[in-house]
């Protein structure tokens, strides 16, 4: 009786809406979660590009995703040597 | 023949895989198509015991692509379609027994002979799936509305993407119309918004299938069951035709709305 009332007065709290909400949440976190493989193709294909346009310290790159809340994003850091006087394009 | 290799995949158990391989698959021989079954859950084959062909089996899965029969000797045919067969999976083996390479030379040699060939696959997502998706052209994921369900669908879409599939279609499984109108089970709307994918079909819950799977005889044979329709209904869809999807969005009683669609559809 309790559950019919409060559903009559309070009807954002349906347990479909927290199942949408839940698996909303579950799945930033399951989608952010990416293979080591993904990061190191991803890694070398950044080398590659960028080395077109600047010499840079490819010992001390790093790439990561970070998570906040429910946004992501690709974190590098590239130290770069020196630009390219010419560029081949 | 070019016939085209159809995964019905899930992540998660018991959500209808072989249920839908069967129906689906029944439903396309209705439709005088040629149509293979093949049950790569090795170890705990099922497919054959919801089709009820389960005394028939002689040879199986493992034995074709080891060679210990010809393909020809493995396939059971249906009683009720002569253009349906099965390819059980061997029960005493493990999902070792088959490779993704094997895979793709069978499902290959089948396309010669038939126009679908529907690859039931095992839930789960190590070498069983590997295999059952690795001879696909297209995957067809099944997903229950519940949060499990769903999640374990969305860990599908990713793999079969990273394996080149990425036309992957939905059916929304055993989704109870009187449970969503009360706001107490997640939508058709909720679950595409969320996975994103192309919605292939939903089968509303319907006791037809225990009593259909009771008797080894899949849903679609018999006539009116909301379960039997909605499968036929997604078998014509898989063969091209272009067949209005419902929603439940309208105000409506999505029973009679259902009914009343399966009625404009005939």
């Amino acid at each position: 009786m309790i559950d019919f009332i409060s559903k009559l007065f309070n009807k954002d709290s349906s347990s479909k809406d927290v199942a949408r909400e839940r698996l909303r949440l579950v799945l930033i976190h399951d989608r952010s979660t990416v293979s080591p493989e993904l990061i190191s193709a991803l890694k070398t294909d950044l080398i590659e590009v960028i080395q077109q346009y600047m010499d840079i310290d490819v010992e001390s790159l790093i790439v990561n995703l970070e998570n906040e809340d429910d946004t992501m994003a690709l974190i590098a850091n590239i130290p770069v040597r020196s630009l390219k006087r010419a560029v081949n394009i | 023949m070019n016939g085209k290799v159809l995964v019905i995949t899930s992540g998660k158990g018991g959500v209808g895989k072989t249920t839908t391989t069967a129906n689906l698959g029944t439903a396309l021989a209705m439709l005088d198509k040629k149509v293979v079954l093949v049950d790569t859950d090795i170890g705990l084959r099922n497919l054959d015991v919801v089709m009820g062909l389960e005394n028939r089996i002689v040879f199986d899965i493992v034995d074709v692509v080891n060679d210990g029969c010809r393909l020809k000797q493995a396939l059971i045919k249906d009683k009720r379609f002569d253009s349906l067969c099965l390819l059980p999976a061997a029960q005493t083996k493990d999902k070792t027994a088959v490779t993704p390479h094997q895979m793709r030379n069978l499902t290959n040699e089948l396309r010669q002979e038939f126009d679908y060939i529907l690859v039931d696959c095992p839930a789960g997502i190590e070498q069983g799936f590997k295999n059952a998706i690795a001879g696909a052209d297209s995957a067809i994921v099944v997903a229950t509305p519940e949060v499990s369900s769903v999640r374990d669908a969305d860990r599908i879409v990713g793999l079969l993407e990273a394996a080149g599939l990425r036309d992957a279609q939905l059916i929304i499984n055993r989704i109870r119309p009187k449970m969503v109108k009360k706001g107490d089970m997640m939508d058709i709307e909720d679950i595409i918004d969320i996975l994103a994918i192309e919605l292939l079909g939903v089968v509303p819950e319907d006791e037809s299938i225990v009593i259909s799977t009771n008797r080894g005889e899949p849903v679609v044979m018999g006539n009116g069951s909301l379960a039997g329709e909605a499968y036929r209904r997604i078998a014509r869809r898989v063969t091209g035709e272009k067949i209005t999807m419902y929603t439940l969005e309208d105000n409506d009683n999505i029973m009679t709305r259902f009914i009343r669609m399966l009625k404009l559809a005939r």
